[in-house]
């Protein structure tokens, strides 16, 4: 448990502090000393943890595959090249199975957006108080005051790296889904359904009605490929941190979780990239 | 939770290591996967063109030694016949051979049989002569004598 002298609901709250560097209104260009800190920079702030380890994992899968594409051979692959092969296969098979389209990007963005969030997902099996007590003594060597040193180390876990994917993916939803049937398919799309008559003024009187449903349905998609992914991390997250907090006990209790957390990791990076090929595959095929 | 910067730093570190992947990750792995697909299917071609093969050379090979046997068989019959054919032409020479010895023989006979007859008849008829002399103890015409024996003596 870091930092004996701080109460339960400071410690929470400092695991789930992002370290910030922004435009402080007062301060100016500056870390942020606190959450209410962090706060008052609005939107001029960059989370430093999150970005460090999500480019960095990002970064290290891309190594990883790049390492085994340079050298990858039509024998007989062995260790990490099956490894590869394997992730390869099954990102491919399950685009195949479910984009019906051609598409050079598809493929490569799920094997993306699988390791990837994997890789951030898994930072959540680290206990909770390594990484930041290590970060607050690499802080105090700076000079920084170890309690403001805020670390979090899983990216899922912050609602901006989430939304920035699925916001991503949303541009891409409206890219597809122009290309594929037109600027006026695609406005059609969001007034014409599902309400459609062959009366013409009714159907004036129904596009309003038709393009509220549809840009809800629209933006659903982005807001809930980004929350479901950061609920399911957050809330481990805390469960961790929670389990952190009962001493001793944490060791029986911290195993199974994370055994059980194991099945979310993967089950999470699974669904972000099942769900970013259908939204895709639906906005490449013609609907209704 | 604070929406900010970090929302774009990361749409456009996603963005960025998405095009990566899609560059240089995705396109050689997927070729050596093809690649490879292409080479388990030609070599599965090939094993089953070479059991056909095997197939067709086994039948190929029986004919041949159904055929060799075959031939075998008539050439060792025309051996035989011919066999039997120079055994019955030689049987046959054979015995025009002895044929042919037993006439000669017995043409050399008869004219041993009829010098001998002829030496015969002449010695016959000297010593008839010279009997005929000694008993007459007379000299004979010769030559009215000679005729008349010589008459006898073809009468012989």
């Amino acid at each position: 448990m870091a930092g004996n002298n701080m109460t339960s609901t400071e410690y929470i709250q400092h695991h789930l502090q992002n370290m910030t560097y922004g435009l402080h209104p007062e301060n100016g260009w500056s870390m942020a000393h606190s959450a209410a800190d962090a706060k008052a920079m609005g939107f001029w702030a960059i989370h430093v943890d999150t970005m460090l380890w999500s480019i960095g994992l990002g970064v290290l899968f891309l190594w990883l595959f790049r390492s085994v594409a340079k050298r990858v051979s039509t024998g007989v692959p062995t260790g990490l090249q099956n490894f590869v092969e394997m992730m390869v296969e099954f990102v491919d098979g399950s685009v195949r199975e479910t984009f019906h389209g051609k598409s050079r990007l598809i493929a490569p963005l799920s094997l993306t957006i699988f390791c990837w969030i994997f890789l951030m997902n898994i930072m959540d099996l680290v206990p909770v108080d390594f990484l930041p007590m290590l970060a607050q003594k690499i802080g105090s060597w700076f000079g920084a005051d170890p309690s403001h040193v805020y670390f979090k180390v899983v990216p899922t876990t912050d609602i901006n790296a989430t939304l920035g994917m699925s916001l991503s993916v949303f541009a891409l939803i409206i890219f597809y889904s122009i290309r594929s049937k037109g600027l006026s398919g695609f406005i059609a799309e969001l007034t014409l359904h599902p309400f459609n008559t062959s009366n013409i003024f009714a159907q004036i009187l129904l596009i309003p009605v038709n393009l509220l449903l549809e840009l809800v349905t629209l933006l659903a998609k982005p807001v809930s490929l980004a929350l479901r992914l950061f609920g399911n991390l957050y809330a481990g997250e805390l469960i961790f941190i929670l389990i952190a907090m009962v001493g001793l006990w944490q060791l029986p209790l911290h195993f199974p979780w994370a055994v059980f957390h194991i099945l979310i990791i993967t089950l999470q990076a699974f669904i972000f990239m099942m769900l970013t090929i259908v939204y895709l595959s639906m906005a490449t095929e013609e609907q209704h | 939770m604070n929406l900010n910067l970090t929302l774009i730093g990361q749409a456009i570190a996603f963005a960025v290591f998405v095009w990566f992947c899609m560059k240089y990750v995705w396109p050689p792995v997927m070729q050596a996967l093809q690649e490879r697909q292409k080479k388990i299917a030609d070599g599965l071609d090939a094993a089953s063109r070479a059991t056909r093969d095997l197939e067709l050379a086994q039948e190929k090979a029986e004919e041949t030694l159904r055929e060799s046997k075959e031939q075998a068989q008539q050439i060792l019959e025309q051996a035989n016949k011919r066999s039997n054919q120079i055994v019955e032409e030689a049987r046959e020479t054979a015995r025009a051979e002895g044929e042919r010895i037993i006439a000669g023989a017995r043409s050399e006979i008869d004219q041993e049989i009829n010098r001998a007859k002829e030496e015969l008849r002449a010695q016959v008829s000297l010593l008839a002569v010279a009997g005929a002399e000694r008993i007459l103890e007379s000299s004979i015409d010769e030559a009215k004598h000679r005729e008349l024996v010589d008459k006898l003596a073809a009468e012989l």
